[in-house]
């Protein structure tokens, strides 16, 4: 699991700049309300594919990044802050799907996802 | 008295059940008013002081109950009752400098480890001295003994492993690939969790060796069997948390494939449960024995729910929604914290007199705990159907719309929150203070 290559998607690894991103994710807790892949906190919404959402997309995260819903803390992210950020969700929804729609069901239980 | 050094783990941690369960009650208003206290202290810092200062309870409560056991009621000379202090003293440290960063905003920001990742060091320093003095007083001794000493040492071995491993997103190679770093920080949980569950679970063992004055519940080839399935669970049971991504195909095979093997505990629940329906186990520790066997019951329920989420059909449906909370709710509250609050009682009944008010008191908390958590637990799971149910349409986008639609049962949800709250307030309280009174009792440090 740390040593063989385990990723069933193509994503390449973490630019510099969506390094930074995670970084800025990480010091202000986003995990506490947000979740990847269904994982992390119930206060907000997942995040893992709001960048290729067609109704959301960068800019529509941006705008929220400072001044988003009551629940969230007072932000002051500079620009190049916001755009780590994107640049860290934007890797993040180029690994995978979630919800993953187009999961296959079997009738053992199993379920086959689909990789990007 | 540096010999009653485990009660400073024990009082420390009830100390930190009430704050974890008051911080619980705070953040959970959150869900029905979003701005609530969001001027002093925002969500995303008050939410880890609650996970944080929950496991605390639970691992200070262990580490001094294992403390307590091996050097007072099995009277095996401790290797260093110094050593003892200084490790209760670096977690209390610790601890302190937890609360200091997150109320600063200095966070680290992994799930469930939100402070900064460098007082990890302590904490490790911390579980690898508790590892040094068990092994070191326990050495030569342990031919024959009964599977909670191995439980014990497992759990503490693991512990510093797991804790470790959840930080290896410190190295390039993990942390530029997201995808191995979530599963293996999400695996990591899961086994570091399988690591307090052996110190809580031998534990719980322990005591009911010692109730039932029979020595033979934890010898034999069936507890032995039990120990290690336990074990392949906390090496390789990270099923529910990382189905959903998108790992190799094989690392999901096998997180189905161990997790299913937990039906084995299942099924020995339900035949053991059957089995002692005949029997009419008469316990002096009535307080003890009580919270054990609530335990029983979480078990059982937990169980039910656990391998419900661990087949990936399911899992696909209720991953990310208030149902895996109710499952980590329902084990750390109702199967650990009874277990652990059993523990307490076992052993505040051994050092103080008996209090018939104290007792009272507490028998009351036990009735509305069990009473408060079912209904906090049942809400939760309604809580999560609402949500996979809204997860599942593709047209749904507007998060706030799901929010609204729960309201009813994020009120029910704080409700029994606070209640459960109360009820720990009612057990609690009188157990510090018997604690107190034990200390006023021995002044010669």
């Amino acid at each position: 699991m740390y040593l063989s290559p385990t990723k069933g998607s193509t994503a390449p690894l973490m630019s510099q700049k969506a390094i930074e991103g995670e970084v800025i994710w990480q010091e202000n807790n986003c995990t506490a309300c947000h979740q990847l892949y269904g994982l992390g906190g119930y206060l907000g919404p997942d995040l893992t594919n709001i960048i290729s959402d067609p109704r959301k997309g960068p800019a529509y995260a941006k705008a929220f990044f400072n001044s988003g819903v009551k629940s969230m803390p007072l932000f002051n992210f500079s620009d190049d802050e916001k755009e780590s950020l994107v640049q860290f969700l934007k890797h993040v929804d180029r690994t995978g799907y979630y919800p993953n729609r187009n999961a296959q069901f079997g009738a053992d239980g199993w379920v086959t996802i689909e990789y990007k | 008295m540096r010999r009653h050094f485990p009660l400073l783990f024990i009082a420390l941690g009830l100390i930190a059940l009430l704050i974890g369960g008051l911080i619980g009650v705070l953040i959970s208003i959150t869900y029905l008013d979003p701005t609530f206290l969001k001027e002093f202290i925002p969500f995303n810092q008050l939410r880890p002081m609650h996970t944080t200062t929950v496991v605390s309870w639970i691992v200070l409560a262990a580490t001094g109950g294992v403390y307590y056991y091996i050097s007072q009621e099995e009277q095996f000379k401790l290797y260093s009752s110094k050593l003892g202090v200084l490790h209760f003293v670096l977690f209390a440290l610790t601890g302190t400098a937890i609360y200091l960063s997150l109320l600063s905003g200095n966070m680290g920001g992994r799930e469930y480890l939100e402070y900064l990742p460098i007082l990890t060091i302590p904490i490790l320093l911390g579980w690898l001295l508790f590892g040094f003095n068990y092994f070191i007083t326990l050495f030569g001794k342990i031919k024959n003994r009964p599977v909670y000493f191995w439980m014990w040492g497992t759990g503490i071995v693991f512990m510093i492993y797991h804790l470790s491993e959840s930080h290896f997103w410190i190295f390039s190679d993990i942390r530029n690939d997201f995808i191995k770093d979530m599963g293996i920080q999400w695996k990591s949980y899961g086994s570091f969790v399988g690591s307090w569950n052996m110190l809580i679970y031998g534990t719980a063992i322990y005591l009911m060796s010692k109730i039932k004055k029979d020595d033979n519940v934890g010898r034999g080839k069936v507890a032995f069997f039990f120990y290690f399935l336990g074990l392949t669970n906390l090496m390789f049971g990270w099923a529910h948390h990382t189905y959903i991504l998108p790992n190799a195909p094989w690392i999901r095979y096998v997180a189905y494939a161990i997790s299913m093997s937990e039906w084995i505990i299942f099924i020995h629940i339900i035949y053991n449960w059957a089995k002692s329906l005949s029997k009419s186990t008469k316990a002096e520790n009535i307080l003890a024995y009580r919270f054990l066997m609530a335990s029983e019951f979480w078990v059982f329920v937990n169980l039910v729910l656990a391998l419900i989420m661990s087949i990936p059909a399911f899992n696909y449906y209720m991953h990310g929604t208030h149902i895996t909370v109710a499952h980590s709710m329902g084990t750390t509250i109702g199967i650990n914290t009874s277990i652990l609050l059993a523990s307490v009682t076992f052993i505040v009944q051994k050092l103080s007199k008996e209090n018939a008010t104290a007792n009272k008191t507490i028998k009351l908390g036990f009735i509305l705990f069990n009473i408060s958590l079912m209904v906090f637990w049942i809400s939760l799971i309604i809580g999560g159907i609402y949500k996979a149910i809204w997860v599942a349409n593709p047209e749904n986008n507007v998060f706030s719309q799901l929010h609204e639609s729960s309201s009813s049962v994020f009120l029910i949800f704080i409700i029994s929150g606070g209640l459960l709250f109360t009820s720990l307030l009612l057990i609690g309280l009188p157990l510090l203070k018997r604690l107190h009174a034990f200390y006023l009792e021995k002044t010669q440090w």
